[in-house]
């Protein structure tokens, strides 16, 4: 089952390849996996998307907590919670094609960010599988690039991962 | 005053009482070794090889409660080090290591001597370190003993580049450590300890598995009150024997792969398990679906949450330190004022009885013509009045050591258990003389594994440490030629030691004594004279039954009941 688990480090040298070398040793899926340091500097916030059994997940939460520089583990889909990626699609549209992108880039409450004489960039935030489903209601000749950012998750309500 | 950082990982070292550390010197490490030299607190025992440097560190920890140390130089320095490091942390051995490193200008671009120390060990350290400011050293350092002895133990490495060792900064040494990311538990939770003890007083089939956390917590003198309150079987795994008498009638020996037959069908058949330090590994439960097809609650108790529930599931999981829980246990026990019932428990001691007449009792068929290994233990145990330290390397004779020497104190049994490191037993038993003075120590090895690490006969002479070398000596690579034997058609694929050296001639090359045993009726008067020999080494090379099995055997893959019994009694 997909999970999408978060966690805050310390925002030091080599902490990501800590946690992205504890995935790959013990032989763990990733989805994705978003980082950056929060409103504190010291500390990063990570979002790793994976997938496993009940048993794996519980393994990955405390494999992930037992790493020293692992402030705070919690997995997100174990209750309320919003996961938002970003994603930026190039593609190559002239005329009525172009008409048609823009009209589906709408529906998906997306916008254009860049258009040359043969392409346009559109900048699409939403979860995971809306992304997902933009990419399939386009024509899949027409895309130059897609460049996504990975899920990034919070809890709702009074659901907070902080120290 | 300013200190050099190399004088301030010197006085970190003092600091935290450390007297012994190994090491080796090279390029990077040489403003360290320079104020080494001018101090005498803390003394450098030279190895000959960076991998016994840890392994000598090992075994100075695992036969006291302190932390290792050792010191390597950058590149080949560190990697040499590297099956050392992941050699105490499969076995959670409490280490600090110091490394060089290029200097941090050079850092990145192929220096000499230059390997990514901390990506390297990653995997198989608690935490580690680089250095990249003087004035972090003292924190650094105060840091890595605290990390490598609190919670559950392993090995950290603090890498020092060369220019940092000597840049200078005033020397504070803190006087305590917090990391907001890094809190040991203590204690185990109050409601799952009146759980475990629920499930323990209702247990009719009830079986104490006790690991290696034991010996790490200092936890015996709470597991043998434990098991002696309840009345329970126990059984040990490879690492934790000697925490519970390995001479009591409660202990059923060793389960698992080569465990005893009662151990391992007490383990299938029990229906109330309480783990303690203890992790379910391959070795011992082979088969999970195998042993999840018999009902049984289990408890277990460990001090890292990722130890419980990750091959077998567990009924109630209780996180702590296991002399803490164990107190806990023992008094919610009294304080419940109740027994498990006598009349159940007197029927599954019935079975366990059973079981060990069936098994038969760990049994060889002796001879007067050839030696038999397990014979050697036997009368190793006898003449060391079942007293020694034992080190041993990995293989037949390990095995042998385990089953055959009745162990009754914790930290008198130091092998590799997690990785299997052959070439572990002569440089931890370097490390084991040099903390317990004037105690006897033992290196059960043999002829393959001695090589691995045979150097450090050199270092044993340096530093006059009188280990008997106890080596059984089969011509095979033992634990292989087994396995050849069972499951490969007896197809001995590179497993027979050609060429072997003249051992007696080799260990008088280095200094030491050597004995050449030939025949049964000299093991006993070899063993008497070289264990007399209070001030020497003694090497002494047992050509034994290169025929010899170790049984009982829980073939790979397969279940705990499964269990051969020797073929041939």
């Amino acid at each position: 089952m997909r999970h999408i688990i978060s966690l805050l480090m310390e925002n030091e040298a080599g902490a990501l390849s800590r946690v992205a070398g504890l995935f790959s040793a013990r032989g763990y899926n990733i989805e994705s996996l978003a980082v950056a340091p929060t409103e504190d500097p010291t500390l990063s916030r990570m979002t790793i998307v994976t997938s496993g059994s009940d048993a794996v997940i519980e393994q990955i939460n405390k494999q992930l907590n037992k790493l020293i520089d692992v402030a705070a583990v919690m997995d997100l889909s174990e209750g309320e919670h919003l996961e938002r990626e970003l994603m930026l699609v190039k593609v190559r549209a002239v005329g009525a094609a172009r008409e048609e992108l823009k009209r589906v880039t709408n529906i998906f409450h997306g916008r254009v960010i860049d258009e040359s004489e043969s392409t346009c960039t559109i900048e699409l935030t939403d979860t995971c599988a809306k992304l997902d489903s933009f990419l399939h209601s386009i024509d899949r000749d027409m895309i130059l690039e897609t460049v996504r950012t990975g899920a990034s998750g919070i809890g709702r309500g009074e659901r907070v991962l902080k120290l | 005053m300013e200190l050099t950082g190399a004088e301030i990982a010197i006085r970190c070292l003092q600091e935290e009482g450390v007297e012994y550390i190994f090491g080796y010197p090279g390029g990077a490490v040489l403003h360290i070794y320079d104020a080494l030299f001018q101090q005498d607190k803390v003394k450098h025992i030279l190895v000959r090889h960076e991998q016994a440097a840890i392994h000598a560190a090992d075994g100075y920890a695992r036969s006291s409660e302190k932390v290792g140390v050792a010191l390597v130089t950058s590149g080949p320095g560190i990697t040499n080090a590297v099956t050392g490091i992941a050699t105490a942390y499969m076995d959670s051995t409490p280490m600090v290591v110091i490394s060089g490193q290029v200097p941090s200008y050079a850092i990145g671009e192929d220096a000499f001597q230059e390997v990514d120390a901390v990506g390297i060990t990653r995997p198989c350290v608690k935490h580690n370190f680089l250095i990249k400011d003087v004035k972090d050293i003292a924190p650094t350092i105060k840091k890595a003993f605290y990390l490598a002895k609190s919670g559950r133990p392993g090995p950290v490495l603090v890498d020092i580049p060369k220019d940092i060792s000597n840049h200078k900064t005033e020397f504070i040494y803190p006087g305590s450590v917090s990391i907001r990311s890094y809190n040991p538990v203590g204690k185990g939770d109050s409601a799952q300890i009146k759980r475990a003890v629920q499930l323990l007083l209702e247990a009719k089939r009830p079986m104490i598995y006790s690991g290696g956390g034991v010996v790490l917590s200092g936890a015996s003198a709470q597991l043998t009150e434990l098991v002696r309150v309840l009345g329970f079987p126990c059984t040990s795994t490879l690492m934790g024997l000697g925490a519970f008498p390995a001479s009591d009638k409660q202990f059923v020996g060793m389960p698992g792969m080569h465990g005893t037959y009662e151990a391992c069908m007490a383990m299938q058949y029990c229906d109330v398990l309480l783990a303690v330090g203890a992790r379910f590994d391959d070795r011992v439960v082979g088969n999970v679906e195998h042993f999840a097809q018999v009902p049984r609650k289990i408890i277990h108790i460990d001090i890292d949450p990722s130890s419980i529930a990750k091959r077998v599931k567990v009924d109630v999981p209780v996180v702590g330190d296991l002399k803490l829980v164990l107190e806990q246990l023992l008094s919610e026990l009294r304080s419940s004022k109740q027994m498990p019932d006598a009349s159940d428990l007197a029927a599954w001691w019935k079975q366990v009885d059973e079981w060990r007449v069936k098994g038969g009792g760990l049994r060889y068929k002796n001879s007067t013509e050839i030696i038999k290994p397990q014979f050697v233990i036997e009368k190793l145990y006898e003449i060391t009045g079942g007293d020694a330290f034992v080190t041993s390397d990995v293989g037949q004779h390990q095995m042998w050591a385990a089953q055959y020497y009745k162990f009754n104190k914790p930290r008198r049994w130091i092998n590799s258990g997690g990785l299997g490191t052959m070439g572990f037993g002569l440089p931890a038993a370097m490390g084991v003389q040099l903390i317990n003075p004037g105690a006897t120590v033992a290196c059960v090895t043999g002829e393959g594994s001695i090589q691995m690490n045979i150097q450090e006969l050199s270092t044993c002479k340096q530093f006059h440490l009188p280990i008997k070398v106890v080596s059984l000596n089969n011509r095979y690579l033992g634990m292989v030629r087994q396995w050849q034997e069972f499951f490969h058609g007896n197809r001995y694929s590179e497993s027979y030691m050609d060429a072997l050296p003249d051992f007696v001639k080799l260990a008088e090359a280095y200094g030491h004594i050597g004995i050449r045993i030939d025949k049964p009726s000299d093991v006993e008067p070899a063993l008497k004279e070289a264990f007399a020999r209070k001030n020497d080494l003694v090497f002494m090379d047992f050509q034994t039954d290169p025929t010899e099995n170790v049984f009982p055997m829980v073939p790979g893959g397969k279940g705990l009941s499964e269990v051969i019994l020797s073929e041939d009694l």
